[in-house]
């Protein structure tokens, strides 16, 4: 939908008394204004940093549909058993209280010549700048035979929540002997090795509960991050259990009926108990609505994420095309950082300083067994540009890859408390 | 079990092409008077045993925190399993400033300033390790560097407001509040360990592939920045 900015008369009291539904927020504070759209890695944090760094200057608002955030990441512990779903669920108080105008609702539209922003509730919010930390949405018709309505029967469980609850229960319920199908996405998509952790993860819970069921993965990717170190575990550990078919046998030629829980790869229709279908990615809806994308992603200048098509938009994490970096939580948070740091600048005068990025995805491959691939970015006029990375090793010992795990835990309580105020 | 030499066998300084190792132009009979403050916790030679430290016979070449029995600090086993092993210089930088290159190490010992010193006790404590001329392609016959910061480093100013900008990235792992979950928490840190470590990692003295890759793209200004910014984060 694209709104018509003719409904939105302005930010006066009387103006906002002419409209049939109240505009939520007060005008008049005189204040420079940044609305975040999605309260995520790259808006929580953006969002925080702006309230917390600028000390009353700037009212910042973070408009966020869920009251609980659950985080994606982690969730395929969640899914082998080591991870309860209330250890990835994080409240919006601590933003509250660190400043943040946390509204919870959906933004709809946005219009960028008058600058506001409109909500599901009715009314709309104006913005001076506007972060859009949207997170992803799935293109229609990836994979045949699936769309939205098909999600209860063959669950995405790439949204963090009531999906990956569903998958789990999907998961439990398996009958013995069963089969469990992924259909993997096509790049770029959020979090590059999560499909495979998760493989690692539901062989880890079915290793120990139904040890004759199958895994199946359908993948239109030839190759896919860490693939050294999750084949070697999958050999190891889950010998003769996962079936990955990658494209070069037919994975990417796939279908799926929902109904008769079927999945066909390469013309072969294959029954299956569990399909937990991945489509293809493109930006949260809104950022579209918006008008910032071309093709399925925002495109952003690296210096400081704002919108090629518009100065006074930012897009953060999974939505924005910016080069290098992988689409994860912990970029989304890196890049919420530097344009905290440039919006600040923009709309206070604050110093700008310039930007750097990082980006660290750590796995589990089983219990206590870690494995982590990071990198470090800088902004060229082009894109983010990858300066230095490394990779776990095949064959670490197994004091390592448990150092690894145990270093995960403390990235996921750092960034949640990065994120969310601790 | 790696050759135990008596330690009166030789006391020439053996010079070796070019730069020499720490432990072999000390003098290992001023370095045994210099291990004295550590025989309390610390047994070497025959028969030595772990007492509160681990015993040091043949700790040239040896991972670090991997002696069973003893009940080393959480950091001092990450560190092993990171990658550090002792050597010349790992041991020279330990020594000097223990907590600088492991941080809350359960050594609590302030350390050896006199770089003379170190060279002594090295010296001393090598005789219990493979002999470098024995075996001159194994670790303990690595080729040391000196891992003394130049003074003029150390003396930079930071900026702590860049700091703090800088130190956001550093804080998606290592929290504000110095929490340990599994990473440790760098705030409150004294500016010059922060700065000696940090070094560590840029010169992978330090093993850990993030921190290396982390420092290593860092000026000295900016660790100077991250220095003054984090020590005064309570």
């Amino acid at each position: 939908m694209k709104l018509n900015r003719r409904i939105f008369l302005g930010t006066g009291a009387a103006a906002a008394a002419s409209l049939s539904a109240p505009t939520v927020f007060a005008a008049g504070s005189g204040k420079p204004r940044v609305v975040v759209v999605g309260g995520g890695a790259g808006g929580a944090t953006a969002a925080r940093y702006i309230a917390k760094d600028s000390k009353g200057e700037i009212d910042v608002m973070l408009i966020e549909p869920s009251r609980e955030y659950y985080t994606c990441f982690f969730s395929n512990l969640y899914l082998g058993g080591l991870k309860e779903m209330d250890d990835l669920g994080h409240s919006y108080g601590g933003l509250a209280a660190g400043g943040v105008n946390v509204v919870h609702d959906w933004a709809i539209g946005v219009d960028r010549d008058a600058k506001t922003v409109a909500l599901a509730s009715g009314g709309s919010v104006p913005y001076d700048k506007l972060i859009l930390s949207p997170g992803i949405d799935f293109v229609d018709g990836a994979v045949e035979g699936w769309d939205l309505s098909a999600q209860n029967a063959m669950p995405h469980a790439y949204k963090g929540g009531s999906q990956t609850e569903l998958l789990k229960a999907q998961l439990m319920a398996m009958p013995e002997g069963g089969t469990f199908a992924m259909v993997a996405p096509p790049n770029p998509y959020r979090c590059p090795p999560g499909p495979y952790e998760r493989v690692s993860m539901v062989a880890h819970y079915l290793k120990a509960n139904n040890p004759t069921a199958k895994i199946i993965v359908a993948d239109p990717k030839s190759k896919f991050s860490k693939q050294a170190l999750f084949q070697e575990g999958w050999a190891d550990i889950y010998g003769g259990m996962i079936d990955w078919i990658g494209q070069d046998f037919g994975g990417g030629n796939v279908s799926v009926d929902p109904v008769a829980m079927t999945l066909t790869i390469d013309g072969e229709a294959n029954s299956v108990d569990v399909c937990n279908v991945i489509p293809a990615m493109k930006a949260g809806h809104i950022a579209e609505l918006a008008g910032v994308t071309e093709g399925n992603w925002a495109p952003v200048n690296a210096a400081d994420m704002s919108s090629k098509v518009d100065a006074d938009v930012y897009v953060l994490g999974d939505s924005a095309n910016q080069g290098d970096m992988p689409k994860s939580g912990f970029s989304a948070n890196s890049q919420a950082k530097v344009c905290a740091n440039a919006v600040r600048g923009a709309l206070t005068g604050s110093r700008v300083f310039p930007a750097k990025f990082s980006n660290t995805c750590w796995s589990l491959i089983d219990t206590n067994n870690g494995v982590k691939v990071g990198a470090t970015y800088e902004a060229t006029d082009e894109k983010i540009a990858k300066v230095d990375g490394f990779i776990s090793a095949t064959g670490e010992t197994a004091e390592l890859r448990k150092t690894t795990y145990e270093e995960s835990e403390g990235w996921y309580a750092g960034i949640t408390a990065d994120m969310f105020g601790a | 079990m790696k050759a135990i030499w008596p330690i009166n066998v030789t006391l020439a300084a053996v010079m070796v092409a070019g730069a020499t190792l720490a432990s072999e132009d000390g003098d290992r009979e001023r370095g045994e008077q210099v291990f004295r403050q550590c025989a309390s916790c610390h047994e070497v030679g025959e028969g030595a045993k772990n007492r509160v430290g681990p015993h040091l016979n043949g700790v040239f070449g040896r991972t670090a925190g991997t002696i069973e029995g003893v009940k080393y600090s959480k950091n001092m086993i990450r560190m092993g399993n990171d990658g550090l092993i002792w050597t010349d210089r790992t041991l020279d930088a330990y020594l000097e400033n223990p907590r600088a290159l492991v941080s809350k190490t359960r050594m609590s010992f302030r350390g050896i300033k006199d770089a003379q010193e170190r060279r002594d006790v090295l010296a001393y404590l090598r005789v219990y390790s493979d002999d470098p001329s024995n075996i001159p392609e194994a670790e303990p016959t690595a080729r040391g560097t000196d891992h003394d910061l130049d003074p003029a480093i150390l003396a930079l100013k930071g900026d702590p407001e860049y700091g703090e900008y800088l130190a956001s990235e550093c804080q998606t792992c290592h929290q504000s509040s110095g929490a340990n979950d599994g990473i440790p928490g760098v705030s409150g840190w004294p500016e010059e360990d922060f700065v000696v470590a940090m070094h560590a990692y840029k010169r992978k003295l330090r093993p850990h592939p993030v921190m290396q890759m982390m420092a290593g793209r860092l000026s000295d200004e900016e660790i100077a920045a991250l220095a003054a910014y984090f020590k005064d984060l309570e």
